[in-house]
C-alpha cells in the first residue's frame, strides 16, 4: 500500500479510537478497579526511571549552564535557569519520553498479545466493551500519572542541580535556592502540568491503537510495540513544540 | 424480520478480506433447539461464520438474524444485549491469561455485577461439569491444551446462554474428553433446548451428535440412547462449506448418501 494512504488511514483510525474512547469516559460502566491498577502499574511503576532521569538531567543542566553563565558573571542565576528549563521543557518531555518507552510499549504489547490470542474477541463475546475496560483506564491512568511524575522529575532535577552547585560549583545553597524560587510561578506551573497531561493522553492512545490494530501474530506484536514507541515519541516532541507556542502566547507573555 | 423459529439465520452473507472472498452469498438457518454441525476444509470460513454471528466482524453484504432480530447493523452497544444470549467456545480457548481459571469462568457474571456469593456456586458447578474442580486457582498457562479447552467451555456456559457456538471444541483431545464434550452438547440440546453451531471435523463427534440423544428418566437420571430404527427425533443437521459456498445442507442420512467426492472425504 502507498505509504501516504497508509498514513492517512492510520490517522483516521487513531482519531476514531480517540473519539470512541473520549465518549466512553463519560459512560457507564466504569472500571474503577482497573483504573487504579493501571495507575499503579503505569505510574508508580515508572517512579524509579523518572527519579533517575530527573536527577541526572538537573545535574547536567547545572553543570552546563553554570559554565556559560560564568562567562557573563551571573553564575548566581544557575538555580533559576535549571528550574525553568525543567518545568517548561525537560521535565515534561523527558518524563513522557521515558513513559513512551516504558509504558507505551507495554500497553501495545499487552493489548497486541490479547488481540492475537483472541482474548479481545472473548471479552467482547462475554459482554465487555474493550474500549471501556482496557483503553479508558489506561488513558485516565496516564493523564493523571504523567503530570504527577513530571512534578517529581522537576523536583529531583532541581535537587540534582543543587547538588552540583554546592559540590562542583561551590555556590552557597541559599543562592541556588533563592534563584530557583524565582523560576516558580503559577503560569509556568500550569504550562508545565498541561504538557504532561496531553503527552500522557498521546502515549496511552497510541499504545492502545497500535496494540489493538496488531496483525500477523507474535511478530506483529513486536512490530506494534516498536511502532508505538516511535510514534508516541515523535508525537510528544511535535506536540511539545505546538503546546509551547500556545502556552507562551497565552500564559507567559512578559508584562 | 427473520423468522422467530430460527435461532440463527444467515441470508446471502458475503465477506471478503481484501481481495480474498471468504464467504459468497451464504444462507442457512439454525432452528430453535437445533444443533448445526458445520464442516469444511481448513480456511473455508467456519470460524468466520461464528465471528459474524457474534457480531465481532460485520459482513460486506447480506443479513444476519439472531432470534429473529436483524443484527447486521447493530452497534457494539446493541450487540452486547444480543451476546448475553450466546456462549462461544473459541477454537484456541482464548482464555484471559492474566486471570485464574476461577476468574475466567466467573468473568461474565462479574461483568453483570452478580453478587460474589451467587457467583461461586455457579462457577464451581461449571468446573465440576467439565471435571476441573482441582484447577480453580491455576493460571491458564499452567494447564494442558485439553484443560484449557474445557475451561473455555465452562466459561461459555455460564449464564445459561440459549445459543452456543462450539469452534472445534474436540480438536486434539483424547477420545474420552472429546466424548464428554459431545455428551455435554447433547444434554444442552435435548434437555435445555439450546440451539448451537458445532464446528468439527471428527467423525466420532458426528456419530455422537447425529445418532445419540439423552433423556431424563423418572428418577431424574440422565440416559444416553442410540438412535433406534423408528426414532427420528434427533435435532442435528449438517452444513458443508467449500470455496465460500455451502455445498450441502441437510440431515445425517442425506449427507451420507451424497456422492460429492469432497463430502465423501470427510466421511472416510
Ligand atoms: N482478520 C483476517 N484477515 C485476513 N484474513 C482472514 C482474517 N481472518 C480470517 N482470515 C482468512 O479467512 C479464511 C477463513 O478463516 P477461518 O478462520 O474462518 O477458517 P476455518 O474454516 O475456521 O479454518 P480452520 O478449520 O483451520 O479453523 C482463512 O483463509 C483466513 O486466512
Ligand atoms: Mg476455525
Amino acid at each position: 500500500m502507498n505509504p501516504l494512504i497508509n498514513g492517512i488511514i492510520q490517522v483516521q483510525e487513531l482519531t476514531l479510537l480517540t473519539g470512541r474512547a473520549v465518549r466512553s469516559i463519560t459512560r457507564q460502566p466504569r472500571y474503577w478497579g482497573e483504573m487504579f491498577r493501571q495507575m499503579d502499574v503505569l505510574g508508580v511503576g515508572s517512579l524509579a526511571i523518572v527519579l533517575l532521569t530527573g536527577t541526572f538531567t538537573g545535574m547536567v543542566l547545572a553543570l552546563n549552564t553554570a559554565n556559560t553563565l560564568q562567562k557573563f558573571g551571573v553564575q548566581n542565576v544557575t538555580g533559576q535557569l535549571v528550574t525553568t528549563s525543567l518545568i517548561r521543557e525537560l521535565g515534561p518531555v523527558l518524563t513522557c519520553l521515558m513513559l513512551a518507552g516504558r509504558v507505551g510499549s507495554g500497553i501495545a504489547a499487552e493489548l497486541g498479545s490479547m488481540l492475537v490470542s483472541e482474548q479481545i474477541d472473548a471479552m467482547r463475546a462475554l459482554g465487555t466493551d474493550p474500549i471501556k475496560k482496557l483503553v479508558v483506564p489506561r488513558i485516565v491512568a496516564l493523564v493523571t500519572m504523567a503530570p504527577a511524575l513530571t512534578v517529581i522529575c522537576d523536583f529531583v532535577g532541581m535537587l540534582g542541580g543543587l547538588l552540583i552547585s554546592i559540590t562542583l560549583l561551590h555556590q552557597p545553597s541559599s543562592v541556588y535556592l533563592a534563584s530557583s524560587r524565582n523560576a516558580v510561578d503559577i503560569n509556568e506551573m500550569i504550562g508545565g502540568l498541561l504538557k504532561p497531561m496531553v503527552f500522557g493522553f498521546i502515549i496511552a492512545i497510541v499504545g492502545c491503537y497500535k496494540g489493538l490494530s496488531t496483525t500477523g501474530g507474535t511478530v506483529g506484536v513486536g512490530r506494534s510495540t516498536t511502532q508505538s514507541v516511535v510514534l508516541a515519541s515523535i508525537l510528544v516532541i511535535v506536540t511539545d513544540f505546538l503546546l509551547s507556542k500556545v502556552i507562551i502566547s497565552l500564559l507567559l507573555q512578559p508584562n | 424480520m427473520g423468522s422467530a423459529l430460527n435461532a440463527i439465520e444467515f441470508r446471502d452473507v458475503s465477506l471478503a478480506f481484501g481481495e480474498r472472498v471468504i464467504l459468497d452469498r451464504v444462507s442457512f438457518a439454525v432452528r430453535q433447539g437445533e444443533s448445526k454441525i458445520v464442516m469444511g476444509g481448513s480456511g473455508t470460513g467456519k470460524s468466520t461464520i461464528l465471528r459474524l454471528a457474534l457480531g465481532l466482524i460485520k459482513p460486506d453484504a447480506g443479513r444476519i438474524f439472531i432470534d429473529g432480530e436483524d443484527i447486521t447493523h447493530h452497534t457494539e452497544e446493541q450487540m452486547m444485549e444480543i451476546r448475553r444470549k450466546i456462549g462461544m467456545v473459541f477454537q484456541e480457548g482464548a482464555l484471559f491469561d492474566s486471570l485464574t481459571v476461577y476468574d475466567n469462568v466467573a468473568y461474565r457474571l462479574r461483568e453483570q455485577h452478580v453478587p460474589e456469593e451467587q457467583i461461586e456456586p455457579v462457577v464451581m458447578r461449571m468446573l465440576r461439569f467439565v471435571d476441573l474442580e482441582d484447577a480453580v486457582v491455576k493460571m491458564p498457562n499452567e494447564l494442558s491444551g485439553g484443560m484449557r479447552r474445557r475451561v473455555g467451555i465452562a466459561r461459555a456456559l455460564v449464564g445459561n446462554p440459549k445459543i452456543i457456538f462450539y469452534d472445534e471444541p474436540t480438536a486434539g483431545l483424547d477420545p474420552i474428553t472429546a466424548r464428554t464434550i459431545c455428551e455435554l452438547a447433547l444434554k444442552l440440546r435435548d434437555l435445555e433446548d439450546v440451539s448451537s453451531i458445532f464446528v468439527t471435523h471428527r467423525l466420532q463427534d458426528i456419530e455422537v451428535l447425529a445418532h445419540e440423544y439423552v433423556i431424563r428418566d423418572d428418577k431424574g437420571n440422565l440416559i444416553f440412547e442410540e438412535e433406534g430404527e423408528r426414532l427420528c427425533l434427533i435435532n442435528t443437521k449438517f452444513v458443508m462449506l467449500k470455496d465460500g459456498h455451502i455445498i450441502f445442507s441437510g440431515t445425517d442420512e442425506e449427507i451420507r448418501q451424497s456422492a460429492d467426492p469432497y463430502i465423501l472425504k470427510f466421511f472416510t
